[in-house]
């Protein structure tokens, strides 16, 4: 058989191997067939030795120009495969992204601790240190340093736990301005956060809660100063805009004293549920420290003056993320802590 | 403390409405907390003439026309039994709202709105009233009590609104007043603050009376005047015993108070209008004409007007005559002496006590009362004086009785006024703004201040009343109060010194802790710092343990919150109760609170407030999910905790390990024993830990870099068979103390069974070694060696 005819029965041959192959893996099988090492066109190729020595060029010529064509047509082939099998792969994998995410296991603080950080910050920043006083105090501390003594109303609006006729629970952290103001010489700027108790319990009191106390003594200050504070401290914490107000109270550790409210930062101060329509909501008790305080203290109180002011924790904390029971706080039901992941 | 509109417009020129006043009072530092309208349910009830009044047959109803002036004449239909030609009466017209009654006609069971209607096929348009279906009863309107219809005087206009015409156009304001100001806590005493903030002048009330008989004297001692700093008593004989007049019965009536008769109605009227309470001792019974205001003798007994019978002791103040106590000081008079019908002879009594007596007095016994409260919150001398002649006036004035000179007043010290200088620059200073000066001197003169300036100071004189009243602060206050506080703006401390702010190292720590835990998947709880006793024998706490020695509040609210907890395991065990019982099947929390540990109960000094963090867990979780979790509270200390197998009576005896951090126990971590589980229907398994964290945190190493290593580490893994009793942690002990090198020892597989035989296991660990200064490859061989050689002769450990 003439080289050309043996060349165009292969040609068929790959033609008609090919008219089946659907995968590209198959393509490589059949491709072996041919042109692996002992495929059929390598075999032909070796039979070149026995071709005379005149006819070899052109022989090669035409074998190699026929595996150069078979390459050719294995690789378009194999390519247009390959195309298809990835266009089909990609389909294939394709996935509901409406699907739920695996989520790593996140708890959260309570919301406490999330006010009482989100307080500190804001404080931090204006210079006050953080201070810890203990939970069990004498009356020294708690009330009678306070100018509060034995006989003094006051007492009454405190309903204390006693644990023998002179400790007790305290009932403010105020108690640890005093602690702070028998150590540190003005200027003084701490906030005093903690555990306190009184000795009621209903939808808004509980037994123990958490206040913020801040304390400034220095030269100078004065009720100005003391509004300034805090207007910054309503807008960073309830938000741009929230303006505070103060009217006249009475707290028997400062002269004069206030109650401060912010404007309604629900409804912007035109009244709602939630301000009970007076636009203002009452958030904490504050106050430039009594003279008889500082002099307790041995502060000189002809050379510094000061102010002071004190927030529920829980208060806040119910305001701000509308918690509606203070129990909540305290039950430790997860379903309630996983909210707060802020 | 309530106070009519009414009222106060006896003593202030009030032009504005009680909205107005409300706001001006809310400047000044008195919160209305509320607004009550007598008269807010009714509406278009007019006063109506019965002109003509056929009775219907077969019926207890008439037919009547009653003339209601401009708004016309109406058909009526009533069944009242009062009702008769000629008669006027309140009349509720169509669309009107009153009060529907009960049966009973005296019980208010709503509010009803008034519809054209028919009785018996009778058209009625409309209806007329009994005082009690406008909210009016007999103490505010003469009849009001009757169950028939209320009948209104012939000058009152025909189809005038009743309201006014009654009084229910009045509005109660319900004020709060700061524990500073006792002197506020009397009609008088709001109206001198309406006065000032209104910038009007208060008309006193009248004070003036006259001796008209003379009686033979009653003795009055005082025999503990820190108690009873002053005592006034007054005679007053041919006492009339009798009804009040109506305007003095419509003021207590206004106030909450239920008319008694003229004497005692005088006293409560005193309360009200003075803020003094005062007694009436009927003389008769007052044994040896003689008053003694002493402290009770132990267990002497008195019987107050309500009928309740007291034991005292030396602590209680009493009023005794010169046998018996006729009075509980203060608080409530005794029965023996009470004012009755055919009383003639009256001592009163206007007196001062100690706030702090009456307040132990009163709770100790449990016997509250308008008085009692009133004397709480401090009364002042001043007003004591005012108010008995304020009482004799009255006495006058109603013409009950005859004014006796028997007037004895027990005074400990007369109190002077006081004086007061005042730097106004100080003033300005303390608020921050510029008050002028001459502003000053009106705000205090409106305030009954006698004030005289010169250049910067202000000389006052304090009105007796306010003993509240100390230094220039209180000035200030006094000043900016009604100078308003809107003036006040914000400044940022522009003279204070720089300070340093934020938390310390310490609180650094904690919250970084916190921060390790709820990224850890946990959430923070808070629980209370008190439970109950009865808590240690849930958690099978033996008798005699230490954590039992806790303690215990004198006045807990009730058991369950009486004692300080001194572990937080009963607390943490109650959130996952709490939880599991509410369908909460799995869930990690943490708390980081402070347990209260005293050297002796009772405690004589400062207990120990020790931080402690407790860690729980339940549901799907086991024992080394916890294990896990405090390892990575190690970490974050950078400590290496080591674990013991350890006991509580409250957890799994096999699965508990007590936690050590250098050598010392630090904590436990463990299963809730199964019997506990049991005890509390625990669905699923719960474990819970505690750390001393105050303990921890002095272990604490502040983290510093290590070179990385030069060579690779390498690895190997030794599956290792041992007998069922030795540890992970003893093995790994002795693979860390045979090779220096070795820095990591991680056990990945345990097995029992067939192929190791009885009573052995497998475990397989991968040991890390790493090359410090020279590359070790070469030697690794030998290092395992040694490991399985100390392995084998310490424990008895085989390679598998």
């Amino acid at each position: 058989m003439e080289i050309h005819e043996k060349i165009k029965e292969i040609e068929d041959k790959i033609s008609e191997a090919l008219k089946n192959v659907k995968l590209s893996k198959h393509l490589q099988e059949v491709r072996m067939k041919f042109l692996g090492k002992t495929g059929e066109i390598s075999e032909l190729m070796k039979g070149m030795r026995d071709v005379p020595p005149e006819k070899r060029r052109e022989v090669g010529q035409q074998l190699n120009e026929f595996r150069g064509r078979a390459e050719e047509k294995f690789n378009a082939l194999n390519e247009e495969l390959k195309a298809k099998e990835l266009k089909e792969k990609i389909k294939a994998e394709a996935i509901d992204v409406t699907m739920p995410g695996r989520k790593p296991e996140s708890g959260a603080f309570h919301p406490n601790t999330l006010i009482r950080d989100e307080l500190v910050s804001v404080f931090a920043g204006m210079g006050f240190e953080v201070f810890e006083g203990p939970e069990i105090e004498n009356d020294y501390y708690n009330f009678t340093a306070l100018n509060t003594p034995k006989d003094h109303p006051a007492r009454d609006m405190q309903d204390t736990f006693y644990i023998t006729g002179d400790l007790l629970l305290r009932t403010q952290t105020s108690a640890g301005q005093i602690r702070v103001m028998e150590n540190k010489k003005p200027p003084i700027k701490i906030l005093s956060p903690g555990k306190v108790y009184r000795s009621d319990d209903d939808a808004t009191h509980s037994p123990m809660f958490s206040q913020m106390e801040g304390l400034v003594v220095d030269k100078g200050i004065t009720l100005c100063d003391l509004k300034g504070m805090l207007d910054e401290f309503a807008r960073k914490v309830f938000g741009e805009g929230v303006k505070t107000r103060l009217r006249p109270s009475y707290f028997p550790f400062t002269e004069p004293s206030v109650e401060v409210d912010v404007s309604c930062f629900e409804c912007g101060g035109k009244g709602c549920r939630l301000c009970k329509g007076t636009g203002w909501i009452e958030v904490l008790g504050a106050g430039m420290v009594n003279r008889r305080v500082l002099e307790g203290c041995g502060v000189d109180p002809d050379v510094y003056t000061g102010f002071a002011f004190g927030m529920g924790i829980e208060r806040i904390a119910m305001l701000k993320y509308g918690i509606n029971n203070m129990k909540l706080l305290f039950e430790g039901d997860v379903r309630f802590l996983k909210q707060f992941k802020g | 403390m309530k106070a009519p509109l009414s009222w106060l417009k006896d003593y202030v020129d009030i032009d504005i409405s009680a909205e107005e006043l409300t706001e001006k009072l809310f400047s000044c530092g008195f919160e209305v907390e509320e607004l009550i309208y007598p008269g807010k349910d009714i509406s278009g009830v007019v006063v109506g003439e019965v002109i003509e009044c056929e009775p219907v047959e077969g019926t207890h109803l008439h037919v009547c026309k009653v003339d209601c002036g401009e708004r016309g004449v109406f058909q009526i239909c009533c069944g009242a039994d009062n009702v008769k030609k000629g008669i006027k009466a309140p009349v509720a017209l169509v669309g009107a709202t009153v009060y529907a009654t009960a049966k009973d006609h005296v019980t208010v069971e709503g509010v009803m709105t008034i519809k054209k209607g028919k009785l018996r096929g009778i058209e009625s348009e409309g209806m007329l009233c009994s005082g009690a279906e406008i909210g009016v009863n007999g103490d505010m309107f003469e009849g009001g009590d009757y169950c028939g219809l209320l009948i209104l005087p012939k000058e009152f206009e025909n189809g005038a609104d009743v309201k006014p015409l009654l009084g229910l156009d009045d509005c109660v304001l319900d004020i709060a007043v700061t524990a500073n100001r006792p002197d506020c806590q009397s009609i008088l005493g709001i109206a001198r603050e309406v006065a000032a903030v209104l910038k009007k002048e208060l008309k006193e009330p009248d004070y003036s009376y006259t001796p008209v008989k003379d009686c033979e004297p009653v003795s009055i001692s005082v025999e503990a005047p820190d108690l009873c700093p002053r005592y006034i008593g007054h005679c007053v004989s041919d006492v009339k015993i009798a009804v009040s007049p109506l305007w003095l019965r419509k003021r207590l009536a206004l106030c909450g108070l239920r008319s008694i008769n003229n004497i005692v109605d005088i006293t409560n009227f005193i309360l009200l209008e003075m803020g003094q309470p005062m007694h009436a001792f009927d003389l008769r019974t007052i044994g040896g004409r003689k008053i003694i205001v002493r402290r009770a003798e132990k267990g002497e007994k008195i019987v107050t007007l309500d009928e309740n019978e007291f034991e005292l002791d030396g602590e209680n103040l009493v009023i005794c005559d010169a046998n018996k106590p006729v009075a509980l000081a203060g608080i409530m008079g005794g029965l023996n002496s009470e004012i009755k019908d055919d009383t003639s002879d009256v001592l009163f009594e206007a007196a001062k006590f100690a706030r702090d007596n009456i307040r132990k007095t009163s709770r100790a016994l449990g016997q509250h009362s308008d008085s009692s409260a009133l004397f709480e919150k401090g009364v002042y001398e001043y007003t004591t004086e005012r108010a008995m002649k304020r009482a004799l006036h009255l006495i006058e004035e109603l013409g009950c009785g005859k004014i006796c000179t028997m007037h004895t007043d027990v005074c400990a010290a007369v109190t002077e006024e006081k004086k007061l200088t005042c730097s106004v620059k100080k003033i300005n200073a303390l608020l921050g703004i510029e008050v002028p000066a001459e502003e000053m001197k009106n705000i205090l003169s409106s305030l009954n201040f006698k004030v005289s300036l010169s250049n910067d100071t202000l000389s006052l004189t304090v009105p007796k009343y306010r003993e509240d009243i100390d230094g220039y602060p209180d000035i200030a206050e006094e000043i900016i109060r009604f100078y308003g506080y809107s003036h006040i703006n914000g400044t940022f401390l522009p003279s204070a010194s720089i300070t340093n702010g934020g938390y310390n190292e310490e609180q650094k720590t904690e919250n970084s802790l916190k921060q390790t835990l709820s990224a850890k998947g946990l959430y923070e709880i808070s629980t209370y710092s008190f439970y109950s006793p009865s808590d240690f024998d849930a958690l099978h706490i033996p008798g005699d343990d230490a954590l039992r020695k806790a303690i215990k509040i004198l006045n807990p609210i009730s058991e369950e919150l009486s004692v300080m907890r001194t572990t937080l395991a009963p607390s943490m065990l109650q959130v996952i109760t709490r939880n599991l019982r509410r369908g909460n099947l799995e869930g990690k929390v943490y708390e980081l609170a402070k347990v209260y540990l005293a050297d002796e109960i009772p405690v004589k000094t400062f207990p120990e407030e020790r931080k402690t963090l407790s860690l729980g867990i339940w549901g799907k979780y086991d024992f080394f999910d916890l294990k896990g979790i405090i390892e990575t509270v190690a970490e974050s200390f950078n400590v290496k905790f080591n674990y013991v197998p350890s006991q509580r009576s409250w957890l799994h005896p096999g699965i508990t390990a007590e936690i050590l951090c250098d050598d010392i126990k630090i904590g436990y971590l463990g299963m809730i024993s199964p019997q506990i589980s049991a005890e509390l229907a625990l669905e699923r398994d719960a474990y819970i830990a505690e750390i001393g964290y105050d303990e921890l945190k002095k272990h604490r190493r502040p983290f510093r870099y290590k070179p990385l290593p030069k060579y690779a580490v390498e690895t190997r893994d030794l599956a290792l068979v041992c007998d069922c009793a030795i540890s992970c942690g003893e093995i790994e002990r002795e693979i860390y103390g045979a090779c220096k090198y070795v820095t990591d020892v991680r056990l990945f597989d345990v097995y029992k069974g067939g192929q190791i035989g009885e009573g052995k296991k497998s475990m397989a660990f991968t040991v890390t070694f790493t090359p410090s200064e020279e590359e070790i490859t070469t030697r690794i061989d030998g290092f395992v060696k040694k490991i399985l050689g100390n392995l084998k002769f310490k424990l008895g450990v085989e390679l598998r």
